[in-house]
């Protein structure tokens, strides 16, 4: 059996002939395995819908308890036969819930890694490595440039920035699904005990992983109706990247913006976003992670989709690994 | 060198200049010696590795790193120093002792040029990203995290609690790691002498004329002199020793080798730079714009852009110091003075006649030279003082100039204003009839209320037809546009520009939410103004 018998790119996404299933689909299909609950792994409008327990509430939080007509869950480590083919779920460690899915039919063994890290995170099961003839890897931070440092270090810079301007209030830029509940519980671990204030987007994601046993501290809402403005002096204050953009932060005295993102590795880029205090915490492997994983896996062959396929083929082929971009569509970076 | 490398990353980030001074103040009150007084020394400019140049970094690159993958991460970051950073293979041994700035320093000081790219590699090797990023800025030519000398005594000044033309006045005598300078900053020793020949003294600012200003005052007591075009100098010549100081302490004798030449005495003028001689032409501020920040300067630009000063003050001859004495009576030994000094190179700024207000605003209003900005007026009896005391001096500036210009584009804030759009790219008609375009002239981010800002912000957001970042490009057509009315205090050539030309100091002063768009200035009207 060749690779591309049993996996495939099509307009929906990867598709397993064999067993008739999509892996993370960006169009309604018959049946979707889903690894993670960042929305664009994870859409509403399949007819069947196969990822694990969290991946499906964090589904059912966003799109509505209607976003599939039948779902099932799938525990890590689990096995399942679907059409014939063994498919079985193995954590990711990139957001609580997240899964790589092994696909194996024929003698052949592929993963399908989703989005991955390997830095350690108190939010998250932490990733495992699978054997496999072929790694699918994903590519978002897929150039050598992109080395995250520890996440405890980026957190350690944001508390003491906060102790030498406590006039100001600091707005931590963070993505809804993943990332906010990771800096929050870094802060936590940072010592810092005070409450934490949150953009309206980010509670009800919060809540539910407090309800799955991670504890997040005292969480408050950011809102004026309750304080007045000064009042945010001093304070951490969490929100969605794009609301720190919006009228919404006028509300803060002389803020410090933050912003926690892999993509703060590049001072342009914090520049241009007027970042003033770039925090370099990632839910995506860097590069380093990256290969590192390519070669844990044993895989002799890798393909590299959504991000900067072409330096990691080009790493693969110095060494020796064969190697190609699989260019799927409609993958965006909102985990990151 | 961990704790300079985030002073760094911290400063490049921040916009405020209050943010700058408390990041820069509370390092150097953590830091210890000789380390701060390196990062002091880093960040004026007064550190330079003679063996260490830029161009060995891309070879030790090469020889760690696939040149194609390389070529991919340059493309990305697009700073040389950045992308070395980043990608150095990581070698640093857990645990590894880690270099402070002074060790650092110490051995790019020491290396030979040919040991250079081995005693680079040793440092990169043993550093973390932040602190290889340093460690390239130091190598390499400039820190340029938007930090000046200026600013950087100003957190000294913060530090000590004095006052920045304290540090100002004993600044060029210090070395680094400037021990003395921080000792007596904290108190333990008193002020350093001034030791050194030929040190740049503090000037004297004056405070523009505000709404009402001239009623409360006597003509009587004041008198008036043209403010020239130029750039505010001081020329010190002191033992032997020549120096031409910038208004803020930079040393710019470099430049100037002609004026130097001719700074046969022993004394200290605070004068006005200008191109051209005291009896013929004088150049413009852009003639004198091609003989600034040059480290050297050709025969032919000293030819062609001769300069000479046109002296305000004299602060010390021979040894005497005349700070104290009024005006007056330094003017009058200044008259003396300039006469037996090279009459190409030095004048004295004449006085202004008048009776009274009315007849001196008639006099700033129509200027006798294209060269004059404006009015200083100086009370006879003051003293010359350091800093910008309210009172002796005010300046009174020609009225600036104004056009009408659309709004193109609006880029988002820093800090208080990162939730409005408060930086204002503008531009003007050209083009034939009925094929009329806008060309950006300029930027500008003040001179608005925060009423206004928030119209303007609103109007940015609902007017938007393409977003690239932080930056929104806004509809301005012939018949839809905002129309702004901006200042500015002169124009210049320049090559950088599509319109061909810079404006100075632009700022918006009125919005015309009544201008049709299609009726804002056209180029021309620019263009005119740059010939006369």
């Amino acid at each position: 059996m060749r690779p591309r018998d049993l996996l495939r790119p099509r307009p929906e996404g990867l598709y397993c002939p064999p067993g008739d299933f999509f892996i993370d689909p960006v169009r309604p299909v018959e049946r979707a395995l889903i690894t993670h609950g960042h929305s664009d792994h994870a859409r509403a409008g399949h007819t069947k819908v196969l990822a694990t327990q969290q991946t499906l509430d964090i589904m059912g939080l966003r799109y509505g308890e209607g976003f599939a007509r039948q779902t099932q869950a799938i525990g890590p480590g689990e096995t399942v036969d679907v059409n014939g083919v063994r498919v079985s779920f193995h954590n990711a460690g990139h957001v609580l819930g997240s899964a790589q899915i092994l696909v194996e039919h024929g003698g052949m063994r592929i993963v399908a890694s989703g989005d991955y890290k390997r830095q350690p995170d108190p939010t998250c099961a932490p990733f495992e490595v699978v054997a496999c003839d072929v790694f699918i890897t994903e590519a978002t931070f897929g150039l050598p440039v992109f080395r995250h440092p520890p996440a405890s270090e980026e957190i350690a810079r944001l508390l003491r920035s906060a102790t030498q301007f406590p006039e100001r209030a600091h707005l931590v830029g963070a993505y809804a699904l993943g990332k906010a509940q990771r800096v929050i519980k870094l802060i936590r671990e940072g010592g810092y005990e005070a409450p934490i204030y949150l953009h309206g987007a980010l509670q009800r994601l919060c809540e539910y992983y407090a309800s799955q046993g991670i504890d997040l501290g005292d969480l408050q809402p950011a809102t004026v109706e309750n304080s007045r403005k000064g009042e945010f002096a001093g304070a951490i204050v969490i929100g969605t990247p794009s609301a720190f953009a919006d009228r919404w932060a006028r509300r803060f005295p002389d803020p410090v913006s933050a912003f926690a993102s892999g993509w703060m590795r590049i001072r342009q880029r914090a520049k241009q976003r007027g970042v003033e205090l770039p925090l370099i915490i990632s839910d995506h492997s860097d590069w380093d992670e990256l290969t590192a994983t390519i070669i844990e896996t044993g895989a002799s062959e890798v393909w590299v989709t959504h991000g900067r396929e072409e330096a990691l083929v080009r790493w693969c082929e110095l060494n020796g690994i064969a190697a190609r971009p699989l260019h799927l569509v409609g993958y965006e970076d909102e985990g990151d | 060198m961990k704790r300079f490398a985030e002073l760094l990353d911290r400063l490049v980030l921040t916009p405020s200049r209050n943010g700058k001074l408390k990041l820069l103040t509370d390092y150097f009150r953590v830091v210890e010696d000789p380390d701060r007084g390196l990062a002091l020394a880093a960040i004026t400019g007064d550190l330079s590795f003679a063996s260490v140049k830029p161009a060995i970094l891309r070879a030790l690159i090469a020889e760690r790193m696939d040149q194609i993958l390389f070529g991919y991460s340059y493309d990305y970051v697009g700073d040389l120093a950045e992308t070395v950073s980043l990608v150095w293979p990581q070698n640093k041994a857990e645990g590894s002792h880690e270099l402070t700035l002074t060790e650092t320093v110490a051995m790019l000081q020491r290396a030979s040029r040919s040991d250079a790219p081995k005693v680079l590699a040793t440092l990169l090797d043993q550093a973390d990203v932040s602190s290889r990023f340093a460690i390239i800025k130091l190598v390499t030519s400039g820190l340029r995290i938007g930090v000046s000398a200026r600013l950087a005594k100003q957190s000294l000044a913060d530090l000590g609690g004095v006052d920045v033309s304290e540090i100002e006045e004993v600044w060029h005598g210090l070395t680094p790691p400037y021990l003395a300078l921080f000792a007596w900053l904290e108190g333990r020793v008193p002020r350093p002498e001034r030791v050194a020949a030929a040190l740049f003294r503090p000037v004297m600012l004056a405070h523009p004329v505000g709404d009402n200003d001239l009623d409360k005052l006597d003509p009587a007591d004041f008198a008036a002199e043209w403010k020239w075009d130029g750039i505010r100098v001081q020329v010190v010549a002191e033992g032997g020793v020549q120096r031409l100081y910038s208004r803020t302490g930079d040393d710019i004798s470099g430049a100037f080798p002609d004026l130097l030449e001719a700074m046969n005495f022993e004394g200290v003028i605070d004068g006005e730079l200008l191109v051209g001689n005291p009896f013929g032409k004088t150049g413009t501020f852009s003639d004198l714009q091609q003989r600034l920040n040059r480290k050297t300067v050709s025969p032919k630009m000293q030819s062609q852009f001769p300069v000479f000063v046109r002296a305000y003050d004299l602060l010390q001859l021979g040894s005497d110091d005349l700070r104290a004495l009024t005006y007056v009576e330094r003017r009058d030994v200044l008259g003396g003075f300039v006469t037996t000094l090279d009459p190409a190179r030095f004048d004295v700024s004449r006085n202004v006649a008048f009776d009274d207000w009315n007849e001196l605003e008639a006099l700033r209003r129509m200027p006798p030279h294209p060269i004059i900005e404006g009015i200083m007026l100086k009370r006879l009896d003051s003293p010359y003082l350091a800093g910008r005391p309210k009172g002796p001096w005010f300046k009174w500036k020609r009225d600036p100039h104004t056009i009408d210009a659309v709004l193109m584009y609006a880029q988002r804030g820093h800090g208080k204003r990162s939730s409005y759009y408060s930086d204002y790219t503008f531009g003007v008609w050209t083009g034939a009839e009925g094929a009329e375009e806008l060309v950006p002239v300029g930027k500008a981010y003040f001179g608005f209320t925060d009423e206004e800002l928030r119209q303007i912000d609103k109007y940015v957001r609902d007017n938007t037809i393409e977003r690239f970042g932080p930056v929104r490009s806004v509809r301005a057509n012939r018949t839809q546009g905002l129309v702004l009315e901006v200042a500015f205090e002169g124009l210049n050539r320049s090559t950088r520009h599509k319109s061909g030309i810079a404006m100075r100091f632009p700022r918006i002063s009125r919005l015309r939410w009544d201008k049709p768009a299609g009726e804002a200035d056209r180029l021309e009207t620019l263009a005119d103004l740059l010939d006369k």
